[in-house]
């Protein structure tokens, strides 16, 4: 049974890996004289795709979070910021401070600071987890958005280090050695290569003993701790990895734009993460991936088509349709796409072959019949 | 030999209320003891003490001579003190062998880093952690449902799964809050037979009851609660003859 479970993710994962690498691959080759968006009909181009395997990383981290240990953050922008901006700053220092000209220019200096940026923004979570992750339910949820909101604002403010509402700008790209990860279809690779291995490390740790501690405190805190499983320490410990997985892609998307300002990392954003997670399905790390893809989509056809159909700016009316469909989902697949394909699938193998479905009994009726 | 838990003075307040006053007793390693009481009598709260789900108002409760005063839950189950609850507690979101493996927690000291790269000392303990989860299984007769959802199983055997999570974390002694409640009458006498097996494996075992003829037949000792205090203690046979218990528990009319 164990391996069997292990092979399917090691399926999955090499499945995902050749597609994401065929698709990168149009772009190189140019088979026929096609490109990456023409293959799409426009619809999703290249630099999409680099920007869903950015907040792809984010996802995955924040479901560790909230689909799997139970905690709520609306806040997730923040750690998100926290990785663009020291990675910014960091690798600009010679430019825009003359501080260790001869180091920074280095090609491996970006990537060092990539590090240092993960440890710093995972220190600073373990910092204010510690208070934070005591609260539960809707006070955790106010505690997390305050905390998205200050760095926010913070990252607004202080111009010769931040380069405040302006922004940073001059960020330097990647490189190894001479060899420049340059134009957009090296970065494709970059970006989906650390997509896959945060998906990798997480569907290793949900199958582990830190990952049936993280189910256990979301189930039930008590049950977990009269298990021995300590709450804290295990709370505190995905909100650590959450904030440096989205560090990181905080990293890469400085480096991809060239440039960080504060305006991707408002509370909308850290709202529309949650959205990806709950769409792509809480508690599932291969739903990361196709809610961020899924809304990423949705929202360009939408503004594109509303443009064309109602022949107005859109603006408005986009938003409105985009919460239509994000409620409809949310009614009809409850547990996020991935999940509810999966029992789709299921459901319809069942009723082929006959077999009577699984009753679940729920806890509560099953008490009631007993007294 | 010097009792396993040793429980003086313990009192809980809630507010006004007098939850747990003053109550004292000891557990002698090996036995069965039963704490019984009408509903309101204080005897979950006791288990909630002695497990570090609340802290005392005041008293001190020591296990195999330390104090447990003070410490978190899960350190208590580290210490060899496990229990179940009232309402099944199981974790709904995961297999009946899973959860038995969360019991299994501290039997493993792997961390957040070997796991995320699956590193050979994971694989090894992980290993060992399905074996011991298995063996579990086996103990309580549920190995055939390992990789069934935990709540697709009937009540009676969710309640037999968290005792099997609970023996997992290896425990010195276990305390089982209403393990026969909701439960019919052969799976009653499974319960007791299941006990039975426990004790004789070398566990303690403390038990809150209601069904008066099921603790009677099982325990060697009973303690009785009323309104938070201790109104008797004794074997089976001394308590029944308390005439303070028969007053609480018919009510004391004429």
């Amino acid at each position: 049974m164990k391996a069997l479970w292990a092979r399917r993710n090691l399926v999955n994962v090499i499945a995902f890996t050749v597609v994401l690498a065929a698709l990168g691959a149009v772009d190189i080759f140019r088979p026929f004289g096609l490109s990456f968006s023409a293959l799409t009909g426009r619809v999703v181009t290249l630099d999409t795709m680099i920007r869903i395997g950015i907040l792809t990383i984010v996802v995955v981290g924040l479901n560790l979070l909230m689909g799997y240990a139970g905690q709520v953050s609306l806040g997730q922008a923040g750690f998100y910021a926290l990785g663009a901006y020291f990675s910014g700053i960091l690798s600009t220092l010679a430019t825009r401070h003359t501080i260790l000209p001869g180091i920074t220019g280095l090609w491996w200096w970006p990537w060092l600071m990539i590090v240092v940026s993960m440890i710093l923004t995972g220190g600073f979570a373990y910092l204010v987890g510690k208070p934070i992750l005591r609260l539960k339910g809707n006070y955790l949820a106010m505690a997390t958005l305050g905390l998205g909101v200050i760095i926010h604002i913070l990252a607004g403010q202080f111009p010769d280090i931040t380069g405040g509402y302006d922004g940073l700008t001059g960020v330097p790209r990647l490189s190894i050695g001479s060899f420049t990860l340059w134009p957009m279809q090296r970065y494709y690779f970059l970006v989906w290569g650390a997509a896959i291995a945060v998906i990798v490390i997480s569907l290793s740790l949900v199958d582990s003993r830190i990952g049936r501690a993280l189910r256990a405190v979301h189930t039930s805190e008590v049950a977990a701790e009269a298990s021995g499983v300590d709450a804290e320490q295990y709370k505190v410990q995905a909100l650590v990895l959450s904030a440096i997985f989205a560090s990181l892609a905080g990293s890469l998307y400085a480096h991809f734009q060239g440039a960080v300002s504060p305006s991707p990392f408002s509370f909308r954003a850290s709202v529309e993460l949650v959205v990806m997670a709950a769409v792509g399905g809480l508690a599932s790390t291969w739903g990361a991936p196709f809610g961020v893809g899924l809304i990423y989509v949705v929202r360009d056809l939408l503004k594109s088509q509303l443009e064309r159909l109602l022949n107005v700016r859109s603006g408005e009316y986009e938003l409105i349709v985009y919460g239509i469909i994000l409620v409809s989902i949310m009614i009809f697949m409850p547990e996020g796409l991935t999940a509810s394909s999966v029992q789709f699938m299921q459901g319809r193998r069942r009723r082929h072959g006959n077999i009577e479905p699984q009753r679940v009994q729920s806890n509560g009726t099953v008490e009631d019949l007993g007294q | 030999m010097p009792p396993i838990l040793e429980v003086k003075n313990l009192r809980k307040e809630f507010g006004g209320l007098m939850a747990v006053f003053d109550v004292s007793f000891d557990v002698q390693p090996g036995e069965i003891v039963a704490i019984i009481g009408p509903n309101g009598a204080g005897k979950t709260t006791i288990f909630n003490l002695l497990s570090g789900v609340l802290p005392p108002t005041r008293g001190d409760i020591r296990f195999d001579g330390q104090s447990l005063i003070g410490l978190k839950p899960h350190v208590i189950t580290g210490l060899g003190l496990a229990r179940t609850f009232q309402s099944v507690q199981l974790f709904g979101n995961m297999t009946v062998m899973e959860n038995v493996m969360v019991g299994c927690h501290q039997q493993a000291t792997y961390g957040l880093i070997d796991a995320a790269f699956r590193l050979p000392h994971a694989r090894r303990e992980e290993h060992h952690i399905r074996e011991r989860a298995l063996a579990q299984l086996a103990h309580v007769g549920l190995e055939s449902h390992a990789e069934e959802p935990a709540l697709s199983l009937p009540f009676g055997r969710q309640r037999l799964l968290e005792i099997a999570r609970a023996l997992a974390t290896v425990p010195h002694l276990l305390l089982l809050d209403e393990a026969g409640s909701g439960l019919n009458h052969s799976e009653k006498a499974e319960l007791e037979q299941l006990i039975r097996v426990i004790r004789a494996g070398g566990v303690t075992v403390l038990l809150v009851e209601h069904d008066i003829p099921f603790v009677m037949s099982l325990a060697d000792h009973i303690i009785v609660l009323d309104y938070g205090q201790k109104i008797a203690e004794g074997t089976p046979d001394q308590v029944q003859a308390d005439e303070r218990v028969i007053a609480a528990y018919l009510g004391q009319e004429a």
